[in-house]
């Protein structure tokens, strides 16, 4: 009787499942954990604890008083300079990324031309940090190939070894534009080829039958057609920028921008545990990027509408 | 000859003068740095002259000066093996796993592989530190736990080749038919998945490779001496030698990324025989 009565409300789902298979589900689900673990531990909590401790004071006690960091004239500097130089170097390297994507147009993919730009963007993005700035280093620090090039034509103070009037340009913020195109221009390239590549022929001989040049063919099918993807490499390239840190921290040893002020502040008050202003400069880059990375979605969400 | 002449009025392509400029002043620029590094790197001293002997100087005599760096690689090489087995041993798994089990959680796992490209490294160093502190307690303050944090990092950069790989094979498909004809699940994924998915694999594991190897930030918060830690190091006392150690770097990176390439289109061949 009462096998009878407590079995009905169960067997109706597990039925669908039958046999062995309740196990082997419950063996599936086991086999999840360990990744899940792994991506709690060291993705999850230093993520909330990074903006957690901006909550607290040295003492652990709840307090907003962090929050003043952003009334400190040097850290909104920080914060806007960080904005201005990922905004040109997303705005010249999208540009100068698509010019590059604009010349490959028309060429195979399996030409020595098209693996040797692949791969060259591949390594060149990803060739931030603390080498790429020995590279800036060797061209146009103060005995760089470039500098003592321009000297010995005659420029003794030129821009790269005198930038308004404060030393080397590379070791100020705006010399930093010069290595992050360096990264930018090859990201752009990685990013942006494939919606160019999704250009169809039929529509430049469409474009064509009907009478329009290749310049109706690019204000009027191309630029449209490219215009949600190009901004969403561009929003792509400004959180690279943003978020990147080696380069910056090789070539200028004090603060300037948000990475390098995170730093200072990690560095000059490590008592044990976290130094909490980090924590709250931590929050703010986090919001930047929300920001952008929804944008992003949005932008993409609209760009993949024409790959079919 | 003429034909494409005319006819490049109407089409899309740029022409073959415009396609040669642009490139080729692009090459140049981006080529410029790197054989400034190499000319930097032949320097004998400040009189202009050029010569080899920074770079006998690292193989010949005076090894105890870059001790710093050789211990910096092969801490750099540990945790490039261990990233990799996180990615083998957790990421690939759980990747096929859901696959074939759970497709719903498809998009839970993409997403959860992009947050680290979200998050500045910077900001989860400040969020490492306290973690590292427990870490430490139970490990040791060893280079190689490093891994685990340069692990999440590397996590997009894994993600995209495997997911892509196995986008264009019928995992699902070809499981139930290794388990129609009879093989266990060790076989089936031993025999039909894993062999199918090599190329995603091995692209993995050499991005993760470069991505570890250019790895700075983890390591120089969490005051581990790793490859690029050593490098800044060496830089103050020896900056040729830093510069050649950075060129090997990159010619070794073009490297990986040609065999990447090769492989890549050795399977595209493959499939289309």
């Amino acid at each position: 009787m009462t096998a009878i009565v407590a079995a009905p409300p169960v067997p109706v789902d597990s039925i669908s499942d039958a046999g062995v298979l309740p196990r082997r589900r419950c063996a599936a689900w086991l086999g999840l954990v360990p990744f899940s673990a792994y991506v709690v531990l060291f993705l999850a909590i230093p993520a909330v604890l990074a903006v957690a401790s901006g909550f607290f004071d040295s003492t652990g006690d709840f307090t907003l008083a962090n929050f003043a960091a952003y009334t400190n004239p040097t850290i909104l500097g920080n914060f806007f300079s960080s904005l201005w130089l990922s905004a040109l170097t997303a705005v010249v390297g999208a540009i100068l990324g698509a010019l590059i994507c604009y010349a490959m147009l028309g060429t195979r993919a399996e030409t020595g031309l098209r693996r040797t730009v692949d791969s060259a963007s591949s390594v060149l993005a990803q060739f931030g940090g603390v080498m790429l700035a020995f590279a800036f280093i060797a061209t146009i620090g103060t005995q760089g190939v470039l500098t003592k090039w321009l000297v010995s034509i005659g420029f003794t103070t030129n821009i790269f070894n005198n930038f308004n009037n404060n030393g080397p340009l590379l070791y100020q913020i705006p010399g930093l534009v010069i290595p992050y195109l360096y990264f930018q221009v090859p990201l752009m390239v990685l990013t942006f080829m494939p919606a160019v590549e999704g250009l169809k022929s039929t529509w430049a001989e469409a474009n064509a039958t009907l009478g329009g040049t290749r310049f109706t063919y690019w204000t009027r099918i191309g630029a449209p057609i490219l215009a949600p993807a190009f901004f969403g490499s561009l929003i792509l390239l400004f959180a690279n920028s943003f978020s990147s840190y080696a380069t910056a921290a090789a070539l200028i040893s004090q603060g300037g921008i948000i990475p390098l002020a995170i730093r200072q502040q990690l560095t000059s008050e490590t008592i044990v545990g976290v130094a909490n202003v980090a924590g709250v400069l931590a929050l703010g880059m986090v919001v930047v990027m929300i920001v952008l990375m929804s944008a992003y979605s949005v932008l993409q969400r609209r760009a993949s509408r024409w790959r079919r | 000859m003429s034909r494409p002449q005319e006819t490049t009025r109407y089409r899309a392509e740029p022409g073959r003068m415009a396609r040669w400029v642009i490139l080729g002043v692009a090459g140049v620029l981006f080529v410029v740095p790197i054989l400034s590094m190499l000319e930097f790197s032949l320097r004998s001293g400040q009189s202009g002259a050029h010569g080899l002997e920074h770079y006998s100087a690292i193989f010949g005599g005076s090894a105890g000066t870059y001790a710093v760096l050789f211990q910096g690689i092969l801490n750099s090489l540990v945790i490039c093996l261990i990233t990799v087995l996180i990615v083998l041993l957790l990421l690939l798994p759980t990747m096929i796993l859901v696959e074939i089990a759970f497709p719903r959680l498809r998009g839970v796992l993409e997403f959860i592989c992009i947050i680290p490209i979200t998050i500045p490294s910077i900001v989860l160093v400040v969020g490492f530190i306290p973690v590292y502190s427990v870490v430490a307690r139970i490990f040791g303050s060893n280079p190689w736990t490093l891994a685990f944090a340069v692990g999440i990092i590397v996590l997009p950069y894994a993600f995209r080749p495997i997911a892509a790989n196995l986008a264009g094979v019928e995992v699902v498909t070809l499981s139930e038919a290794g388990r129609s004809l009879g093989a266990s699940w060790a076989q089936v994924l031993w025999r039909v998945i894993l062999p199918n998915l090599r190329t995603g694999i091995v692209s993995a594991c050499f991005i993760t490779v470069a991505v570890v190897l250019g790895e700075y930030t983890i390591a120089s918060f969490l005051s581990q001496n790793t490859f690029q830690t050593a490098l800044v190091l060496v830089q103050h006392t020896d900056p040729y030698v830093a510069v050649i150690f950075a060129v090997f770097a990159l010619a070794l990176a073009f490297v990986l990324l040609l065999v990447i390439g090769r492989l890549g289109s050795l399977g595209r061949n493959r499939r289309s025989r």
